[in-house]
């Protein structure tokens, strides 16, 4: 009797189960063809030599790490290391894409927490706000980024008009030309676009402060600079964490700003940037994948690192 | 220990009055209970009171001294919130020091004053705890244990048992009684939508209905002379039966109430009303029965445990004169 029972349980179970996996089927699916087999792909390729004219006639050649690394013997016996590790141009685009991560995000979090502190108070016209601070987001960033190019023009721009006529500088500053203000540049233009989304991400973490908690410290007549320092922010660091990582990925990977605002910059070129002209300007598959498989692998280092030292909750399990 | 007044006191959000002008006076050490249905206003007068909300009109008197314009930490009150609000990141022993931590108080004497309170709570083997690895009675009283390392003037209390369950509760409510008791110099005032709590913890109760004051007085004054209809029928569980029509005016009145204590199952000939049993709840000590008297609503009626009777007996009942409430058309006693 007992065992005809759980037997019947072990069986809705087993149901419950299949009926998950119909419902996440679709989806399994969609992940497989997009996402799971370019990128097992794109690390397929980069075993391999191939070129734009082999790639799809099959006559590319298995070539282990060469692409990676490769250790060459020349005739006078002299010892040559070659393949995207020992690449000066790659390691340039690496500490540009973690220089350009870390001051972004850094930047773009702080002010993104600013503009959420302000956005969460009540005043008349909040709605409108709140929705007109999205703009920058909104705007394609082709769009942004020619608008931001005119802007810091140095002959027509009208940055450098405004500073010449308060007498900033003395002379026309070609910002996204010049490899001293080309990251500065770059900086400047992703920042303004994208605070606005970290802002928003930050007011919604605000929001889940209950209200009572404020009004508790009110009673006990606590300053409101302790109480942020001591309530909002401790409260607001699990939003603020994961609003983090979601930028940290974007920024890890940013491809088109700095491909349109500061083309062929040495100065800001990314892993994105310089893996793209290798794909597509050189086309060679082999080297270009090696690189957005060394990208990944970055990537994905990074994300656990992070999620391990900050002990994100992605799961919401804990809360 | 603090005489609180109210003057007038109106509160208006926009165009909407929710406080329509409240007079009351707060004795010194008294335990003062807010009670009435949702949407009264009770909670507003007490965040009038805490200083959480401000007064639109009218003065707020604490010792006779104008607070209107007072913020909240420089009224010497401590309030225990319906939810706790307490701070999920800190220890408890941190939650309840940190009100205190700059008030410049020193340290060894801000740890004494934690100790005490929470061996007054019992919550001291708590202290290195998080509000989450407590249950649900133990944050409460880490919440009342807060407010009491305040040693504030005024005890504020919004809804402070409605998080729990009912078993809770009652321990609860004994915990706050005792407490009351302890304290005795402290005013506390406390906003309770339940009746019981109001009947149990109060020296005095002001019963609010839609932003006005109904009733003020000790528990036994409203039970025994409610002064409308509304009063009547809030206090007291079950509620006081009421009748109307023709067998409201055999008492030369509008609306009849009597309670169903005060109801006898009589013998024929000496029935006031006649009618059938169509439902009986047993609840150990007593016995309710509800009787179809042909009026509105049934007749509930309070027998002993033991004294059921079973559905569809044909009884007689009658009141006890004494104990009936006459209301007039005004819905005020007549």
């Amino acid at each position: 009797m007992a065992q005809s029972f759980t037997g019947r349980e072990r069986s809705l179970q087993q149901q419950r189960v299949r009926a998950a996996y119909t419902f996440l089927a679709p989806m399994l699916i969609m992940l497989a063809v997009v996402a799971a087999w370019p990128l097992l792909r794109s690390i397929g390729f980069s075993f391999t030599d191939a070129t734009a004219d082999t790639i799809f006639n099959g006559e590319s050649k298995w070539v282990g790490f060469e692409n990676y690394l490769e250790r060459r013997v020349r005739s006078n016996g002299e010892v040559r290391w070659r393949g995207v590790l020992v690449d000066p141009d790659w390691w340039n685009a690496v500490w540009n894409t973690v220089r350009f991560s870390a001051v972004s995000v850094a930047l773009e979090a702080t002010l993104g927490l600013l503009v959420a502190l302000v956005l969460n108070a009540e005043f008349k016209g909040r709605g409108l706000v709140r929705a007109a601070i999205l703009i920058p987001w909104a705007i394609p960033t082709v769009v942004s980024a020619r608008m931001w190019g005119w802007m810091l023009n140095d002959q027509f721009g009208v940055i450098n008009h405004m500073m010449m006529s308060v007498g900033l500088i003395d002379a026309p500053i070609a910002w996204t030309a010049q490899a001293d203000t080309a990251m500065l540049a770059v900086l400047i233009v992703d920042v303004w676009k994208t605070t606005p989304f970290m802002a928003l991400l930050m007011l919604a973490g605000l929001q889940m402060i209950p209200r009572d908690m404020y009004e508790a410290a009110k009673i006990d007549g606590i300053h409101p600079i302790r109480v942020f320092f001591k309530v909002t922010l401790p409260l607001l660091k699990p939003a603020i964490l994961v609003a983090v990582i979601f930028r940290a990925l974007d920024a890890l990977r940013i491809f088109d700003l700095i491909y349109l605002l500061t083309p062929q910059s040495d100065a800001t070129v990314t892993m994105s940037v310089l893996s793209y002209r290798e794909l597509q300007q050189f086309g060679d598959y082999g080297e270009g994948s090696a690189m957005s498989t060394l990208l990944f692998l970055i990537i994905t280092g990074f994300v656990l690192l992070y999620i391990k030292l900050g002990r994100v909750d992605l799961t919401g399990s804990k809360s | 220990m603090a005489r609180i007044e109210l003057k007038n006191v109106r509160k208006s959000y926009g165009a909407v009055e929710v406080i329509k002008g409240i007079d009351l006076d707060i004795r010194k050490g008294e335990f003062m209970v807010f009670v009435g249905p949702s949407g009264c206003g009770k909670s507003t007068l007490l965040r009038l009171i805490s200083g959480l909300e401000e007064i639109t009109d009218g003065d707020l008197l604490f010792d006779n001294e104008r607070v209107n314009n007072v913020v909240p930490s420089k009224r010497g009150i401590a309030m225990v919130f319906q939810s706790y609000a307490l701070y999920p990141h800190m220890k408890v022993y941190d939650n309840m020091a940190f009100g205190m931590q700059l008030s410049k108080s020193n340290p060894k004497e801000i740890e004494a004053r934690v100790r005490k309170a929470a061996e007054m709570l019992q919550i001291d083997h708590l202290l290195d705890r998080l509000p989450k690895q407590l249950s649900g009675g133990q944050r409460q009283r880490v919440a009342i244990g807060r407010a009491i390392v305040r040693d504030p003037r005024v005890f504020l209390f919004d809804e402070p048992l409605s998080n729990l369950d009912a078993a809770l509760r009652v321990d609860t409510r004994l915990e706050i009684a005792r407490l009351n008791h302890d304290m005795e110099d402290v005013t506390m005032i406390y906003v309770t939508h339940d009746q019981v709590e109001a009947m149990t913890l109060a020296d005095r109760i002001c019963v609010l209905r839609d932003g006005k004051v109904e009733q003020v007085g000790t528990p036994a004054e409203l039970y025994e002379s409610p002064n409308s209809v509304f009063v009547a029928g809030f206090i007291g569980s079950p509620k006081m039966n009421f009748l109307k029509g023709s067998f409201a005016a055999a008492f030369d009145c509008t609306t009849l109430g009597i309670r169903p204590e005060h109801i006898s199952v009589v013998d024929e000939a000496r029935g006031i009303w006649r009618g059938k049993v169509i439902h009986g709840e047993n609840l150990g000590s007593d016995y309710f029965l509800f009787v179809e008297i042909g009026a509105e609503a049934p007749l509930v009626v309070r027998r002993d445990g033991k004294e059921g009777l079973p559905v569809g007996a044909e009884i007689a009942l009658a009141p006890e004169i004494p104990n009936l409430h006459r209301f007039g058309p005004d819905d005020r006693p007549v």
